[in-house]
């Protein structure tokens, strides 16, 4: 009788967040749905015990369901028959148990079939989805794209597609191909205007995440003859017109329960969405923003399981006379897998909180027009998520991957074997730095807020947070670090060399992730102590970071660069 | 064609955590040391109820349970999950009622809905473990039963099909509407709750939890769908006499802690004199009898 909401403090502590209430009555418009739908909520703290009983549905089918059937699922994988995918018996049961319980299209509006929940629950039971099996997650959280929909297309594509996805269709988004991967302006799917003004798709597409699923969003070359991102445009390919086989799945090292597919496209017909040429430049770039939320918010979850996997093991195993957490080595690998876990999720938290705010503004805008003093807030809130996001992505994927590593080497041998669960949360872990954007991808769309300033305002107003006597301390320290930062971007800046910026991009905007993440847990303290020594642990492993970084940075000269491009000469040697 | 579909349910002590304190002195069930939940095998039975309502649209499942008020939680848990609506059973004169005065109580509530076509209730209860209540309901309404189902297969008409669990296997058997099904734990488990369910349901309540409450009851009031039903023995035009501990002839003789060890295990060889032997020590040690 496993509850992954109910085992999990920092999920509630999370949702109270102070800031919910804006959120809530934003979302809610002050509560005009009460009388219009029968679960819509009568007010805040109404709609709050309504995202607490939801959220305590998923995290009985993540304890109770999900995470039963992920081992088997892990083993079982899904096949390929007649171009079209058979998920593992265990993904089927997954699925009907979602439906069933009405969790698919969570923060659609009701008259669109949804709960019009804000992103930030969502968010949380992808969590918790996540902890109980990463790789169900992906098929799941491909209702984000329901999102897409939502923002761009007409509002008959709306009715058709949305009630559909919240009765539990599923989603893929169709962007990458053979040479097209983290360069989709190559993207060369064609799509063909008939003359009826419909349009047919021809081409492949590949590593597409549940692939075969009952409704797309395709990227696609619209503009005949365009080179670029400006030729290509967003398309729904709905499965029930036909017209797109699975040619294979690849077999990957971990999320094997998720169909990647290899797509061919014959004349598929599609749905334009939204105009012409929108379709990288603006529809897949929203359209990644929340994928890359939704990969925090799976690497978060893995995280979890990582550390309570190794946490039980380490305190079950015993060696030397003695459970082997009682050794300082074994605690102090324990206790960093812990503050870096909770520093993942302040952050995650903290940006979909920001994604909440503006994305409500942006919808509120489509109904009036925004009050001056509600446009500064959309604005300020929607550079905040830009920033946030890649960030987010970026170091809660790494410290995934870290805890996954640190997991293993808790249980030494025996995480070696194929017997833990360990094993397959490292394999599982290993995707989330890579796609939607590879870290160094996020370090590209970060490093913008690194030298306009977003995140040193941000530390800046953190500055201001009033905190207990005894979080002085430990406030000058997040104080220091900032100087750190602050000097290390200009020292970084003040040279007029692209390449050099580029370089040093990575240890900038990692100094700022450590920075925020500290304060956000100085922040968690203030409401609650559970998570002090997470703060004092982080805190001190940040501090170090970031000096190890300042000292890259002051003891580097620009063109020692060279010394690390590759050459021509050296490829001779080796061959 | 829609179908009246009743589910009996029962709010149990959790005895699959059973600690040191979970029975009093005596002999009774220490009901506050253990979580209340919904007998799992009634469950079991709701989920066979939706899955009738999924194929015969229009139909009504209704869950009836006898009761404190505060059972009005497994009825509100049986909203969450798809059904209707439900009723609470609810009267001192029902406290202390054994199998036999629970059927006749349940059945009184059954006469008083009087629509009905299929009355579907879990096996057993895991406090008690009698697996009487349901064939007593029916045998009290005077309709036929099938048990331990394991899926209803087909309702047509006034024919119903279904597959039950025998030991030895599987059976597959017809009966007449309307009747009583009791549902095995080996019968496919409940759906989740449903995440609109509950955000609907969840103020839904008896009478008597918001007897104090003006603005709930006014809330209510105002969404009828909300309404528990709260039925006393009066509304249910209920002998008082079959009711509760004067309607029970069971009587609790004793309780002892019985801790089982390996050494106890014992052949018998399957001769007479075996198992004469065998059935004359259960009746010395109380065991039977």
């Amino acid at each position: 009788m496993a509850n992954f909401y109910k085992d999990n403090e920092s999920l509630k502590h999370h949702l109270n967040h102070p800031m919910m209430e804006k959120i809530v009555e934003l979302k809610e418009r002050n509560f005009a749905d009460a009388d219009k739908f029968d679960y819509a909520p009568q007010n805040f703290e109404d709609a709050m015990d309504s995202y607490d009983r939801v959220l305590d549905i998923v995290g009985d089918i993540c304890g109770n369901i999900i995470a039963e059937n992920a081992e088997e699922v892990d083993h079982e994988g899904p096949v390929v028959k007649n171009g079209h995918v058979e998920y593992a018996k265990g993904t089927e049961r997954n699925l009907e148990a979602c439906r069933k319980a009405g969790l698919m299209g969570m923060s659609m509006p009701r008259r669109l079939g949804g709960l019009n929940f804000p992103i930030t629950p969502y968010i949380m039971a992808a969590d918790m989805v996540s902890r109980a099996d990463a790789g169900f997650e992906n098929l799941w959280g491909l209702q984000d794209c329901a999102e897409t929909i939502y923002e761009f297309a007409d509002e008959k594509q709306k009715e058709k597609y949305i009630p559909r996805v919240c009765q539990g269709e599923t989603m893929s988004m169709d962007l990458t191909e053979p040479d097209a991967g983290s360069d989709l302006q190559s993207v060369m799917l064609k799509a063909t205007k008939k003359e009826d003004g419909s349009y047919v798709l021809n081409g492949v597409k590949r590593f597409i995440t549940n692939g075969d699923s009952d409704i797309h969003l395709v990227l696609a070359r619209s503009e005949e003859g365009s080179k670029d991102g400006r030729g290509l445009s967003m398309f729904i390919y709905d499965k029930r017109n036909g017209g797109v086989t699975v040619r294979r799945i690849e077999n990957k090292m971990g999320i094997k329960g998720s169909p990647t597919c290899e797509l061919v496209y014959k004349d598929a017909p599609a749905e334009l969405v939204g105009s012409t040429r929108l379709g990288l430049i603006k529809y897949v770039m929203a359209l990644m923003n929340g994928a890359r939320l939704g990969i925090a918010a799976q690497s978060v979850g893995i995280s979890e399981a990582a550390y309570r996997e190794a946490l039980s093991y380490a305190k079950d195993r015993k060696q030397f006379g003695k459970a082997i957490i009682e050794f300082p080595a074994v605690a102090e690998i324990l206790s960093t897998m812990k503050a870096k876990l909770d520093a993942s999720r302040a952050l995650l938290y903290a940006c979909s909180r920001y994604v909440d705010m503006y994305k409500i503004y942006d919808d509120i805008a489509k109904e009036r027009a925004l009050t001056v003093e509600e446009k500064k807030e959309q604005k300020y809130y929607s550079r905040l998520a830009d920033a946030f996001t890649p960030l987010a992505k970026g170091m809660t994927s790494e410290f995934c991957n870290q805890n996954t590593y640190d997991c293993i080497q808790i249980h030494g041998g025996s995480g070696f074997m194929k017997d833990y669960a360990c094993e397959r949360l490292y394999r599982d872990a290993r995707i989330t730095s890579i796609y939607e954007g590879t870290t160094q991808l996020q370090v590209v769309a970060a490093i913008r807020h690194v030298t306009t300033g977003t995140y040193l305002n941000k530390m800046k107003e953190f500055e201001e947070m009033s905190v207990h006597p005894e979080d002085e301390a430990i406030k000058n320290t997040l104080v220091f670090m900032t100087q750190q930062y602050a000097d290390a971007v200009q020292a970084v800046m003040g040279v007029d060399d692209t390449s050099f910026h580029d370089f040093m991009a990575r240890r900038l905007v990692e100094m700022a992730g450590h920075i925020i993440m500290g304060y956000l847990l100085l922040e968690d303290v203030q409401r609650n102590e559970e998570f002090r020594k997470s703060l004092e642990i982080y805190v001190k492993y940040g501090q170090a970071q970031v000096a190890q970084h300042a000292s890259f940075i002051g003891n580097f000269q620009p063109d020692q660069i060279k010394d690390y491009l590759y050459s021509e000469k050296e490829s001779t040697q080796e061959a | 064609m829609s179908l009246n579909i009743i589910v009996l349910a029962k709010q149990v002590p959790d005895t699959r955590n059973v600690g040191k304190d979970a029975m009093k002195a005596d002999g009774t069930v220490n009901r506050a040391a253990l979580p209340a939940i919904f007998n799992p095998e009634d469950l079991n039975a709701l989920e066979q109820a939706l899955r009738l309502k999924e194929k015969h649209p229009g139909s009504k499942v209704t869950v009836l349970t006898m009761g404190p008020a505060r059972a009005a939680e497994i009825i509100r848990e049986g909203m969450f999950r798809g059904a209707d609506g439900g009723i609470v059973l609810s009267d001192r004169a029902f406290a202390g009622s054994d199998t036999l005065a629970t059927s006749y109580a349940l059945n009184a509530a059954i006469r008083k809905i009087g629509d009905f076509d299929v009355i579907i209730g879990g096996r057993q209860a895991i406090d008690g473990d009698t697996a009487q209540v349901g064939p007593q309901v029916a045998e009290k309404l005077g309709i036929p039963q099938i048990t331990y189902a394991e899926e209803i297969l087909d309702v047509n008409g006034k024919d119903i099909t279904v597959k039950r669990r025998i030991e030895s296997g599987v059976e597959t058997v017809k009966g007449k509407l309307p009747l009583v099904v009791t549902v095995n734990g080996s019968a496919p488990e409940c759906r989740p709750r449903n995440a609109k369910a509950v955000q609907k349901y969840k103020y839904a309540a008896v009478p008597s939890e918001v007897a104090n409450d003006e603005k709930k009851q006014e809330f209510i009031e105002s969404r009828p769908y909300l309404k528990i039903g709260e039925w006393s023995a009066a509304d249910v035009d209920a002998d008082l006499n079959q009711c509760g501990l004067s309607g029970s002839p069971t009587k609790v003789k004793s309780i002892e802690n019985v801790v089982f060890t390996a050494k106890e295990a014992r052949n018998i060889e399957n001769t007479d004199e075996e198992l004469e032997n065998l059935i004359i020590d259960l009746i010395a040690n109380h065991t039977i009898g």
